[in-house]
């Protein structure tokens, strides 16, 4: 009959489907035993060398591979003594001393020695690389810093060129770039006076939990424990992260048991996963703010109560709970929660009438703003509902939707009008954030200050950048604390920014493991504390 | 009434223009035989019926967010659709998308097509050097991956649906070309084309009058299987952000907003990709017809 | 003896011009090969100087200062004239040279060499799963036109050819793995085997089903298949319609010639009509249609590289794309372009070679 070849064919089809699929995926139905199986997008990682690595994928495997002086604890997020048991600075305000910690080895074997911390810094400065500006920061040169940090013995002495808090400089000991590698090794496999740069970036020499075992860009990153870890050895022996970018794959890995954690899903993915009793989603809060911001070059966002009447007419709340669930939490201060000095207030909410009478009072007639935006799916979602709400709070917004190298050019160039984008924190120290929001010495064309967030809305923060450079110099935690805090207030008040929210990250793991820690805003993912 | 039938079915017409409408009404009647080819020409007409009236069609305003309103599934009173993640219904959103649908559509069909069968006829007709040029030109825009070629031009020109629909323009002409000369490098041998020639026609008369009509029905048949293509390549451009910009409801826009939900709320992206489904078929059985019809080599099957 | 002697030098004449002929129009293939291949390297190099990202700002990032600017620039011999910029990147091109990726910082080459093997691995079974689907599902509607087999036939292509990929992809993934457990999950392996692989099995293609069946890893390799199947299946069943709909063509075309006629008339059976006499005039501009999805399929599988996770070059590609690493794109495309180039060059080679009309 005509449909038999047919038939034939799909049941031949079926039947090979059949064989080549059920009996190895029967066997393989969870993970092996000793094994953290991760599924993450780690597509950004563009170097694994501690003092190359600075995206969020790159600092996961750093973190876990490698240790510094000054540690985040993984689940408190506090500072605590890393490699370097104890610390002080001398009345100079300019000269630290660190004492390191004594019996502690390199995965090699090797001894870790002042020297070889002094030889970390020191190369993570010559090698400059995108994270060796934390570093400079502390007036440290490739010509300067072989004087200004030196190492003998046990003890490890570090000059800097002003007498900054020392908090400042504590919270960026803890960053990727600062972690101690192992100088006898990486001496070897210098190739070209490149510091071992280039055979760093598939293998590890660290004092972490873990060892570099395996790169392959786009695809996964294995990680064997080593045994003698100062912290205590990694319960699980191995570790591999999985390169999985399309979140409705992670889940279905998930489902089936053959991830332990999955780190990329979209709020809709969790929420689908909400009945299942052998999946567990933890919510922990990432660096990423997100804010509005509006190009002062226009009169029209020089005018106070203009302003005030957009702040008013954007429904954090909302959109927090809807179109944003499980993906932020609302957040209206440059500080994420974390940081020293953050602000967990939230005197911001929707009321489009109020909105409207400060609209009528500012005198500007009929707005029209042009918000420039990434074409990513969460952007596009949040500006569509900011043109929402603001239209009925009878200001026009037009999208402007186009790539992120486009828009992030226009934006460095002030030539926006409105833009919605976020702001990752470069190292866990509110200067980070302060200096760039906060802080605009040069607020004229030539200037060309990029990397102020406040010069690239040609917004002059007047009295604040003052004070935020003050508040890096702050001896005392404690007063540092609320000048930051004072900021921020001022900041949300009178700017041209608008922060609504904070990234929060959800992670999925299966109900038998434990002992995960995402690292909040501060820290990066740690692995060595996890059981399954 | 039979005074009109007798004379468009006159075997002896007495004016070019009768003979001219006379085979077209005979076309007509063979289209007409064909159920297909019918319900593909249903279907085409329904959509343009359909973006149209959609103002009238639409229960509701096709922008307007209702967020708690958000994610409703299929059925629910008011919605039989079902409503996206800004309470939009997505049966109005598809009424008034169909329009976006039907623009985008016709423009590259105005375009590709026709640059293509220039290129093509001019290349198979003149042959040698003027072939060899256009050909290797051919060659270049087909090798290059079309989504670069489409990006680099968005890139370029600025988003928008306009710079969208000519970036798949560029990228869809090269096969037209090729179809085009393989169809002259046929006929320009024929008989008829050589009698017109002695008669002094010009190579511009030839192409246009007598070569590129024996050409048409295959590139007809090309566009009707390419409409489906080019609505899911202007759908991958607004995903990257490239083309249509929200909140317009093009369909393939539509899809790609709903591909996070696509398991839970799966009435998102699979609505609109029915939709796509079912005008692709239309216009794919209406080609099929329509080649049936007019292409004189598959008469009589 | 003198006739039988002139036939002999006749039809030795006549082999040795044919032979000339198509050592001839082989050289004239060539010579358009390389052409296009120049044209190729042309626009790609327009579009690098054309598209408005700036390379230097790009490679040097965010902080850097006038002078590196500047000497970057030099260095990168963006002031030259722009026909001699061509000429280096053309010579650069040939000698193996495509840059380097302003991301990583990596040679392209090396990292396209990375991904293609896993592209060609997949390409190459979903376009055989394609041919072995397509041709005969074509073959079915074209034997019986107008009717219910064909209709169905051109309706499920139909589909492949018009519902977005992402959607067959994760329903696929959510049926056959999810649900199923059929197939194995996104990766070309299980966790387990990735682990093992480096270890245990020699890197000779690259490509795992290959690789692992050499050395004789038979459970890895029967992971990989069940891995690969999938979404080689999906990308058979996008490139299925097209194949299916131009056999359908074609053979509707060929049965209708009069040599077919007077083979039914003398009673040779349906199969051997269709299977023996027809396919074999279809296959020669088939083989044009097959190479056209083949090279199609290795470009463009980037949503499938994406849904399953597999480290394919339509992925590096797009995603260097969207953070502007135009050195990674425009390597690729050339890489692309120039594999899409030697396909069509070889199928017009088979082409001419099994026609005898086209010679």
């Amino acid at each position: 009959m005509s449909f038999l070849p047919l038939a034939r064919k799909a049941g031949a089809a079926t039947l090979a489907a059949l064989l080549l699929g059920a009996a190895p995926a029967a066997l393989m139905a969870a993970t092996p035993a000793d094994t953290l199986v991760i599924a993450a997008a780690i597509d950004d990682i563009v170097s694994l060398d501690p003092a190359e690595a600075y995206e969020f994928s790159g600092l996961d495997v750093v973190n876990n591979t490698y240790d510094g002086l000054v540690e985040i604890n993984p689940a408190t997020l506090a500072l605590e003594p890393g490699l370097a048991e104890s610390w002080s600075v001398a009345d100079d305000g300019v000269t630290y001393t660190f004492k390191m910690k004594a019996g502690v080895t390199f995965a090699s074997g090797n001894p870790v020695t002042a020297e070889a911390a002094a030889y970390s810094l020191q190369r993570a400065v010559k090698v400059n690389k995108t994270p060796a500006f934390i570093l400079n920061q502390f007036g440290w040169t490739a010509e300067n810093v072989d004087a200004m940090i030196t190492g003998a013995g046990d003890t490890l002495t570090l000059k800097v060129d002003k007498p900054f808090a020392p908090t400042f400089l504590y919270n960026c000991l803890t960053a990727g770039v600062a972690s101690i590698v192992d100088a006898e090794t990486v001496k070897t496999h210098d190739v070209g006076g490149d510091m071992a740069n280039e055979w760093l970036k598939n293998n590890s020499a660290g004092t972490g939990a873990y060892v570099l075992k395996s790169y392959k860009p786009n695809e996964g990153v294995i990680l064997e424990a080593r045994p003698g870890y100062w912290r205590g050895d990694a319960i699980l022996k191995n570790v591999f992260i999985q390169h999985i970018p399309e979140a409705a794959t992670e889940r279905l890995q998930i489902e089936k048991g053959d991830v332990d954690i999955a780190r990329a899903l979209t709020p809709t993915d969790v929420a689908g996963l909400e009945g299942n009793a052998d999946v567990s989603v933890v919510t922990d809060v990432g660096g990423q703010v997100y804010y509005l911001s509006f190009n002062q070059k226009n009169e029209m966002y020089k005018n106070a109560k203009f302003l005030d009447a957009m702040r008013w007419a954007i429904d954090y709340q909302g959109m927090a709970d809807t179109i944003m669930k499980g993906a932020v939490i609302p957040h209206q201060s440059f500080l994420p929660q974390g940081y020293l000095g953050a602000l967990d207030d939230l005197p911001y909410s929707l009321d489009i009438e109020k909105a409207k009478a400060l609209l009528a009072e500012s005198g500007v007639k009929d707005p029209v703003v042009t918000l420039t935006v990434r074409n990513a799916a969460d952007r596009m979602d949040i500006s569509q509902s900011i043109q929402n709400t603001f239209g009925q709070a009878g200001i026009k917004v037009d999208l402007k939707v186009g790539e992120g190298a486009e828009v992030l050019k226009d934006y460095r160039a002030r030539l926006h009008d409105a833009t919605l984008q976020t702001w990752g924190p470069d190292y866990p120290d509110p200067n980070t954030n302060s200096s760039t929001f906060a802080e605009n010495p040069d607020n004229s064309d030539e200037a060309g200050a990029t990397g102020y967030l406040a010069w690239r809305n040609a917004y002059d923060p007047g009295a604040m950048t003052a004070a935020s450079q003050a508040a890096v110099m702050e001896r005392d935690p404690e007063k540092r604390k609320v000048m930051y805090a004072d900021i921020q207030k001022t900041h949300r008040e009178t700017s041209p920014f608008i922060l609504m929210f904070q990234q929060a990250r959800q992670t999925a793991m299966r109900s038998n493991v434990q002992g995960f820690y995402a690292g909040g805003a501060v820290d990066a993912a740690s692995f060595w504390l996890v059981t399954k | 009434m039979t005074t009109l039938n007798a004379w468009l079915l006159d075997p002896n017409p007495k004016s070019r223009l009768q003979s001219r409408v006379g085979q077209t009404w005979l076309s007509w009647l063979r289209f007409r035989r064909n159920p297909l080819a019918m319900i593909g020409l249903g279907i085409s007409v329904a959509l343009i019926f359909m973006s149209i009236f959609a103002p009238l069609l639409a229960p509701y305003d096709p922008i307007v967010q209702s967020l708690p309103d958000r994610l409703l599934p299929p059925l629910t009173p008011g919605h039989w659709m079902g409503t996206d993640d800004f309470g939009r219904d997505i049966y109005s959103r598809l009424l008034y998308g169909s329009r976006i649908t039907l623009y985008i559509v016709m423009l590259v069909i105005l375009t590709a097509p026709v640059v293509g069968l220039i290129i093509g006829t001019v290349a198979g007709y003149f042959g040698g050097w003027v072939d060899a040029v256009l050909m290797r030109i051919t060659d270049v825009f087909l090798a290059f991956p079309k989504l670069i070629l489409a990006l680099a031009l968005v890139a370029v020109l600025g988003p928008g649906m306009v710079n969208a629909v000519l970036a798949i323009a560029i990228t869809s002409w090269p096969p037209y070309a090729r179809v085009a000369r393989a169809e002259t490098l046929t006929v320009r041998n024929s008989d008829y084309i050589a009698a017109t020639r002695l008669q002094g026609a010009s190579a511009l008369r030839l192409i246009w009058g007598h070569v590129m009509p024996m050409c048409l029905p295959s590139v007809i048949i090309r566009v009707t299987l390419d409409m489906a293509g080019v609505i899911l390549t202007a759908a991958g451009l607004g995903f990257l952000g490239l083309g249509v910009q929200p909140p317009l409801p093009e369909w393939g826009l539509m899809i790609s907003a709903g591909r996070k939900f696509l398991f839970e709320q799966w009435w998102v992206a699979t609505m609109p990709g029915l939709a796509i489904f079912i005008v692709s078929l239309g216009f794919n059985l209406l080609g099929d017809g329509l080649r049936d019809v007019l292409d004189p080599r598959s008469a009589g099957k | 003896m003198a006739p039988v002697n002139s036939a002999q030098s006749s039809d030795a004449a006549a082999q040795s011009s044919a032979a000339l002929r198509f050592a001839s129009q082989s050289a004239n293939t060539l010579f358009s090969l390389f052409i296009t291949f120049i044209g190729l390297l042309a626009v790609t190099f327009l579009i690098s100087r054309v598209i408005p990202i700036d390379p230097v700002t790009a490679i040097l990032g965010e902080r850097a200062t006038g002078e590196q600017i500047a000497a970057l620039t030099q260095k990168l011999g963006l002031n030259d004239p722009l026909w001699k910029q061509f000429g280096i990147y053309v010579w650069d091109v040939f000698h193996g040279d495509l840059g380097q990726s302003v991301r990583t910082r990596d040679p392209v080459l090396t990292e396209i060499g990375r991904y293609f093997p896993a592209t060609l691995e997949l390409s190459t079974l979903g376009i055989l799963i394609g041919v072995i689907v397509g041709i005969p599902a074509g073959v079915l509607g074209a034997t019986k036109p107008g009717s219910w087999r064909d209709l169905f036939v051109r309706l499920v292509g139909l589909m492949g050819y018009s519902m977005p990929v992402f959607w067959l992809g994760l329903m696929g993934l959510l049926l056959f793995y999810g649900e199923l457990g059929w197939v194995g999950g996104p990766g070309r392996l299980d966790s387990m085997y990735e682990m093992m692989i480096d270890v245990t099995v020699p890197p000779v293609t690259h490509m795992i089903l290959i690789d692992t069946a050499l050395a004789g890893e038979w459970d890895m390799f029967w992971n990989a298949l069940s891995h690969i199947i999938l979404p080689a299946s999906l990308l058979g069943y996008l490139s299925m319609a097209y194949i299916s709909r131009m056999t359908r063509s074609f053979m509707m075309n060929e049965l209708g010639q009069e040599y077919i006629t007077t083979a039914r008339v003398k009673g040779m059976p349906e199969r051997r009509v269709v299977w023996v006499h027809a396919m074999r005039n279809v296959a020669v501009p088939l083989i044009t249609v097959v190479a056209l999805s083949y090279a199609y399929l290795l470009e463009g599988a980037v949503l499938t590289e994406t849904i399953f996770a597999w480290p394919g070059l339509g992925r590096y590609i797009t995603d260097a794309l969207l953070v502007a690493d135009m050195p990674a794109v425009l390597g690729g495309t050339i890489v692309v372009g120039a594999v899409y180039i030697g396909i069509n060059m070889l199928s017009d080679f088979l082409y001419r070679l099994a026609d005898p009309r086209a010679r």
